[in-house]
């Protein structure tokens, strides 16, 4: 009790979290910039340095992380961590997946109210009736939609194959991981990075069935973001989840690193834990993603 | 940890770990801002003083409505609650600071950031430059998709940072109260403000991040083609306000539970009573915010739901009256037969109490699906919500600060200002916002620059509430100004006010840069 209630480390300034607010400040500027020199939507922007804004704004978040986290890492490693201070982390990170829960619960949201609300209405039902006469009377209300009521068409993903080998990749690399935490428990260094290495490596392969997958919808399916609600919710639900796979698997990727250089014991190592939590949230994700948006 | 030394200088601002520098920087971003929407609001009332258009022109007016509701929402209230939150809690519940104070200065500063990329938008628009966002503090598509003006694009992403930093921000409050709270703190002993901030950190994670997902799919509909809010691909415009909704609703109880934690630590003070039914408080504040989840579409009665959807929402509407109830119930009843005194912030409180429940009649009026029709999008529910925001959430927090404003400066205020503050903000409130409800029952719209003729006399009456208690702001502002600049007053006490209970009463005024480095034993 006394270890847990005399000290808590309040530590002294960082130079970091305003270093972050401004790497926020010019990537915002620099994404809008962007977003409208990329898409000809401003002409007065033509010429604008859009992306490179963009740029520079990344690149001082990433230097904001490695800074910060150095710092971090160099504490910890200095024993200054208190048993509290360790709760306060792992329940930091518990809040902010639970944050990134409900992100992708306002696209899961938009998926089905298009499915069962919208699309429907547009074809008729219920109160939609004299829409869909004075609209499109032609347009068919059919899930997956492939014909748009302005008479897009494309194709649907179906489940197989790549994206069941998908989850397979996912699910295995989350059974990979949980063997590295528990020989992590048991201070079993080898067994961590071989079972830890085989996790990444899966993450990285899933990503890159995904880009593939990606780039068969666009080449061969006419499935593009362009394609209608049932274009704007795959992509963007996948799309959003192959970008928290890509950080998950980085955020693994430096615990190998960290590990490989003897940092964590069985008592020390809340970041592993919490890129694990991460991993196993987006394990999670892409499992509900399957169901509905590739397979029913 | 005691003798920690203190910096100084712009360093110590800009880098500070520190919960009370960090509080105090929240508060004064906030009454900046409160000032700025407050110069929108006027020139709203001024445009609106007389009939016709003078001022400005229309798409001007809608650039300061929007903007206007923008930066009192995301720049006033809620960095005045988190401010608040930063200065109490952790001395609320014996801890040395927040749990994550690294994170807590990141919180702070991406706002002057966001804000910068947002009103910037706003005075590119005053030069002659390009339209400021337009579309309304709801951006509703396809006004902010289609319609858009270009300065969408930077708000979007301002509406990320504010996101970004009310999520750490919260996950900060929440972390504090789980794991820092003094031995013996248990959680039926918290006090209320703290009770509240818990509920509403939770609110606030739970429903940012959903208002990001909107601003993206907005940002996707505008610029790659996707169809979210578009009718032709399958979308629907009206799936954009179920989105904003589902955070917007509970985002009005993330901008009024603080206050109702503030109210209840005052009125027991000054009523000399311990708080009436502290139990039942905690469990009507969360009642409320688990209905906050179920109740969106109360504002989206016009826009053709299923009867069945209209019933749903109506019905779980007006079943939020009785966690409300209950807590209306208990402020009476806290001060029924206690030896009140009226200092200041007993006096906000009162009118807290008084003009908060006003308003939330008024939304019982607007909850009920049929009347809404005639209700709806007019100024009835401007008044509506005003006296929620303005005279419930600010006067909540104007309230909050008088009273603890003595134990951050060690001085007490100018009470003879203040008063003055009191006084004719609480008249000039009401006849800012009262004879709205009669114009907007009559069927004056909202957000128009114009209006028939038999509204004229109302809006003139209106105008000059307005313009009355802008100025009278500028009371605050010298009360603050010499409070926590000057450090003129007398030098009060550690209790400061006679019957004040909890932790933060215990510690020296003002209140030394650390405390409670060790943690207090509570029984
Ligand atoms: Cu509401």
């Amino acid at each position: 009790m006394s270890e847990k209630t005399t000290q808590y480390y309040v530590p002294e300034q960082s130079i970091w979290p305003i270093v972050g607010s401004i790497g926020l400040f010019v990537t915002a500027i620099g994404a809008a910039n962007f977003v409208q020199q990329s898409t000809d939507f401003v002409a007065s922007n033509e010429g604008s340095l859009g992306g490179l804004v963009l740029f520079a704004g990344v690149f001082i978040l990433v230097v904001m992380m490695f800074g910060w986290f150095k710092d971090t890492i160099r504490e910890s490693l200095a024993g200054m961590n208190s048993i509290q201070m360790d709760v306060s982390y792992r329940m930091g990170m518990l809040w902010f997946i639970f944050s990134e829960v409900m992100f992708f619960a306002a696209f899961f949201g938009a998926m089905f109210y298009a499915r069962w609300f919208a699309v429907p209405w547009l074809g008729g039902a219920g109160a939609g009736e004299m829409t869909h006469e004075v609209l499109w009377p032609n347009f068919q209300a059919i899930w997956p939609l492939e014909i748009t009521p302005d008479g897009r068409t494309l194709e649907a993903m179906g489940p197989w194959p790549l994206p069941l080998i998908n989850t397979l990749l996912l699910v295995t690399s989350g059974i990979f991981l949980t063997i590295a935490h528990h020989a992590l428990k048991e201070n079993k260094r080898e067994k961590v990075l071989i079972n830890l290495a085989i996790a990444v490596c899966l993450g990285f392969i899933f990503l890159g069935v995904q880009v593939y997958e990606y780039y068969h919808a666009y080449h061969a399916m006419g499935l593009t973001l362009n394609a209608g609600i049932y274009g704007s919710t795959f992509f963007l639900l996948t799309g959003f989840h192959g970008l928290h796979v890509t950080i998950g698997a980085i955020m693994l990727l430096i615990m190998w690193l960290r590990i490989a250089r003897g940092h964590f014991d069985s008592e020390n190592n809340f970041a592993f834990e919490a890129a694990a939590w991460y991993w196993h949230f987006v394990d999670v994700v892409w499992i509900f993603l399957f169901f509905v948006v590739y397979w029913l | 940890m005691g003798d920690h030394h203190k910096p100084s200088g712009i360093k110590r601002w800009l880098l500070t770990t520190n919960h009370k520098d960090i509080g105090s920087m929240y508060l004064i971003f906030s009454l900046v801002m409160f000032l700025i929407g407050g110069v929108m609001a006027l020139v709203i009332r001024a445009e609106l003083m007389f009939p016709g258009l003078q001022l400005v022109d229309p798409n001007f007016f809608n650039q300061m409505t929007t903007v206007h509701g923008l930066v009192m929402v995301f720049g006033a209230v809620m960095p005045a609650f988190v401010g608040l939150a930063n200065w109490l809690i952790p001395m609320m519940i014996g801890a040395p600071d927040m749990a994550l104070p690294r994170m807590n200065n990141w919180s702070f500063w991406i706002l002057p950031f966001a804000f910068t990329i947002l009103i910037s938008s706003v005075i590119t628009s005053a030069l002659g430059g390009p339209s400021a966002p337009n579309f309304g503090w709801t951006f509703y598509a396809p006004l902010s998709t289609t319609y858009g003006p270009a300065s969408t694009d930077f708000f979007i992403f301002s509406v990320h940072l504010m996101g970004i930093s009310s999520i750490m921000g919260a996950i900060n409050v929440i972390v504090t109260i789980f794991n820092l709270r003094a031995p013996g703190m248990t959680l039926m002993k918290m006090p209320l403000f703290v009770w509240t901030w818990l509920i509403t950190a939770y609110l606030l994670i739970a429903v940012m991040p959903v208002l990001a997902g909107a601003v993206t799919m907005m940002l996707t509909d505008r610029h790659f083609g996707t169809s979210f809010f578009d009718a032709a691909g399958g979308g629907d415009p009206v799936l954009f306000q179920h989105i904003f909704w589902f955070f917007g609703h509970p985002e009005v109880y993330i901008m009024i539970l603080p206050s109702f934690g503030v109210v209840s630590s005052i009125l027991p003070t000054f009523a000399r009573k311990p708080l009436f039914g502290y139990s039942s408080m905690v469990y009507a504040t969360a009642s409320i915010a688990f209905l906050s989840f179920v109740v969106w579409a109360h504002h989206m009665f016009t826009v053709g739901m299923p009867l069945a959807g209209n019933l749903f929402f109506m019905y779980m509407t007006m079943l939020i009256a009785v966690p409300t109830g209950v807590k209306v119930f208990n402020w009476v009843a806290t001060m029924w037969k206690g030896s009140m005194t009226f200092e200041v912030p007993m006096l906000f409180s009162l009118a807290f109490v008084i003009l908060f429940t006003i308003g939330g009649l008024s939304g019982l009026m607007l909850a009920i699906t049929p009347v809404d029709q005639q209700y709806h999008d007019t100024y009835f529910v401007v008044a509506h919500f005003h006296y929620v925001l303005v005279s419930g959430a600010i006067f909540g927090i104007i309230a909050g600060v008088y009273y603890w404003l003595p134990k951050w400066t060690g001085v007490m205020f100018n009470e003879t200002l203040a008063k003055w503050h009191f006084w004719s903000s609480v008249i000039t409130v009401n006849i800012l916002f009262f004879p709205m409800h009669f114009v907007g029952l009559a069927g004056m719209p909202r957000r128009i620059p114009d209006y028939a003729l038999q509204f004229a006399d109302f809006n003139f009456l209106i105008s000059l509430g307005g313009f009355g208690f802008g100025l009278s702001q500028l009371f605050l502002v010298a009360v603050v100004w010499q409070a926590c600049f000057k450090r003129k007053g007398k030098a009060v006490t550690d209790q400061v006010w006679e019957s004040a209970e909890g932790l933060e009463w215990t510690l020296p005024s003002p209140a030394p840069y650390h405390s409670f480095t060790t943690p207090p034993l509570v029984k």
